[in-house]
């Protein structure tokens, strides 16, 4: 029965994760970067719902309106302004602007909000359900982020696969020139997966605060470089990838602190990432490019 | 006259010229500490800006010049800080010399790193691109985690070790070496600045004939085309393992010297932003260039101090000089113009790579 519960919240763990690597491996798909500051918009989002909620009284479907406007908003913004002037540059010249922007919003958010730990507040409040007799409590919440994320997952599957821009996404992610050529615009397209990206990220956010309720400005790193893990762990660039690798790495953590150490999960789901990559070094979903000469 | 010639010019002008800066460097902040005219807070810094330097050195040997990215190098410098801790505290009493003790603990540090780099280069070195990068970001949370969790004592009875929960018991003589998350406590002070210099010296020293051996040569051929450099024989595993182990032993070293300089250190001091910051000075110093990653590890060390009159802005400045400096350096009209004007003083002399 423990492990029945452990698994439920597991997954609704994983579910966060999962949400947050859809953004890391769509960006990284398009744009072929590792978007460092994506942690750092889950923590802006968490903020903004706070303070629609507790400054201005808002209820909470507006405030979780509000939140994914000013992700939305915020992640074009930090495309346009930082990396769309380095479309050209190495990798490693937009990953440090991509830190730089995270250490940026860090240090924004301890100026405008303070560095102290917040509570978020109880944006619904639906209880618990009994399972098996009552022997098995759960709370509704995991059940609606495990939903919300199957939900996001299937939306946005069909979205890639059947609209127009979803088209023009999957062209942009093979080749860049080649789509320019066909009367795709580029700059517009990657403008788009950063703002779903970063709506998603404001999704993500009200989910993981609503089940573990501080707020402060280093919020987002942690779950960030894990649901960062969770992409790789699925295969960076794929969809399903990153759907699958959240869930797993929700459940291996949460399953590692209940049975083996609470101190150490981070280094078993590490470790188990590592295990992985050796025997198929591009994730679970991945696919293998093979090299050209 | 021409033996001379060919250790301090030709293929190994480089390596004189970063090696003289950095005398020159030292006699320059040795003559100020003496007159008086440096503050106290920039005296403190010293020993850790030659460390981070020592680090950062060490990781464009893999990101520079093997072209990997390393994600987990506060990992490797982790790992020496706390063995260096550990025999310095033990061997107190058996060498009192406190500087031949910090010969010693940097020598044991680097090795343990350098074992652990090449644990960790088996699994790393097969894979490719951002994998890699993702599996040595693992491997440094999974250091963090395991020191985080890791009690050790000594006593007259030998060493005494329990993991996750603390179980050591110790003898009156007994001392705590490492305990858990709160680390390393009221260990003595014995790294120097002029410890750290010389150290700074070997690591340039070793790096350039590295770089000019002919392991360096096939680690550059690798990373400038993998399957050519296959084609005609080279080992490209072994070759990189070669280049990372290398870098993980100098970076454990550099954690050693970091580590005695201060009486308490913390397992979580060496966490992912460590390693990224150390990335940063490496790729704002240039990829392979030794002497511009010795710069801008300076530059940026001291920046957030420089910038202490900012007050709580100063690291909102520090990350908007951050992007600000990758858009320009990668701005074509800007860079084009810089190439000019270097190109102009590359024709007047032979220009050696690496």
């Amino acid at each position: 029965m423990d492990f029945l519960s452990y698994l439920i919240t597991g997954l609704g763990l994983g579910s966060v994760y999962a949400i947050i690597a859809l953004g890391y491996t769509m960006v990284y798909g398009i744009a072929k970067m590792l978007n460092f500051a994506h942690g750092d918009v889950i923590m802006i989002g968490a903020y903004a719902a706070f303070l629609a909620v507790g400054n201005f009284n808002m209820p909470a479907i507006i405030a979780i309106l509000v939140s994914v406007l000013v992700c939305t908003l915020l992640g074009v913004l930090i495309e346009r302004l930082a990396y769309k002037p380095l479309r050209q540059a190495s990798s490693l010249s937009v990953l440090i602007t991509a830190i730089g922007v995270s250490y940026f919003l860090q240090n924004a958010a301890q100026i405008l909000w303070g560095t102290d730990t917040k509570i978020f507040p109880t944006l619904f409040d639906f209880g618990n359900i009994g399972l098996f007799d009552g022997k098995l409590q759960i709370s509704v919440l995991t059940f609606i982020t495990i939903f919300v994320c199957i939900v996001i997952m299937i939306v946005l599957t069909l979205f890639i696969n059947k609209t127009k821009i979803g088209k023009s996404m999957r062209a942009c992610s093979e080749d860049k020139t080649t789509a320019q050529l066909m009367g795709i615009n580029v700059d517009t397209t990657i403008s788009i997966t950063f703002a779903i990206g970063s709506g998603l990220a404001a999704i993500a956010s009200i989910l993981l605060c609503s089940t573990y309720p501080a707020v402060n400005p280093t919020l987002g790193s942690m779950p960030g470089i894990k649901a960062f893990t969770a992409a790789v762990f699925g295969g960076i660039g794929s969809i399903p990838g990153a759907f699958v690798g959240g869930l797993l790495l929700g459940i291996l953590e949460t399953l590692a602190k209940a049975y083996i150490s609470s101190q150490m999960s981070d280094a078993v789901v590490f470790l188990v990432l590592i295990i992985v990559l050796l025997i198929k070094p591009t994730g679970l979903l991945g696919k293998k490019i093979s090299e050209k000469v | 006259m021409n033996r001379l010639k060919t250790t301090f010019l030709g293929k190994n002008k480089n390596r004189t010229i970063c090696m003289s800066m950095v005398i020159i460097a030292y006699f320059i902040i040795e003559a100020l500490m003496i007159s008086g005219s440096l503050k106290s807070l920039f005296i403190n810094l010293l020993v850790p800006v030659t460390s981070y330097i020592i680090v950062a050195l060490a990781l464009n040997l893999v990101v520079g010049i093997s072209g990997e990215l390393s994600l987990g190098h506060a990992g490797f410098m982790s790992i020496g800080a706390f063995t260096g801790v550990v025999v310095a505290s033990v061997t107190e009493t058996m060498i009192t010399n406190d500087i031949m003790r910090l010969v010693v603990a940097i020598i044991i540090g680097a090795i343990v790193a350098a074992f652990f780099g090449f644990l960790i280069s088996i699994p790393v070195l097969k894979l490719e691109g951002d994998y890699l990068a993702i599996v040595t970001l693992a491997f440094g949370q999974i250091i963090k985690s395991l020191i985080n969790n890791t009690f050790l004592g000594y006593d007259a009875s030998g060493f005494h070790f329990s993991f996750i929960t603390n179980n050591v018991v110790l003898d009156d003589t007994g001392m705590m070496l490492i305990n858990g998350p709160i680390g390393a406590t009221g260990t003595n002070r014995i790294s120097t600045f002029t410890v750290g210099i010389i150290l700074i010296l070997i690591t340039i020293f070793i790096i350039y004939n590295f770089i000019n051996s002919k392991y360096g040569r096939n680690v550059m051929a690798t990373r400038d085309d993998r399957i050519a450099a296959q084609s005609v024989g080279i080992n490209i595993v072994r070759t990189k393992m070669i280049a990372f182990v290398l870098s993980a032993g100098i970076a454990g070293a550099a954690g050693v010297l970091y580590g005695l300089n201060f009486s308490t250190l913390v397992p979580a001091k060496f966490d992912f932003n460590q390693s990224i910051l150390i990335l940063v000075y490496v790729v704002l110093g240039g990829l392979g260039n030794m002497l511009g990653t010795i710069i801008s590890t300076t530059i940026l060390v001291l920046l957030p101090e420089l910038l202490r009159f900012l007050s709580d802005y100063r690291m909102l400045i520090y990350a908007i000089v951050l992007i600000f400096i990758m858009i320009v350096t990668n701005n074509p009209t800007i860079t084009s113009f810089l190439k000019k004007i270097l190109n102009n003083k590359k024709n007047k002399g032979d220009q050696n790579d690496g």
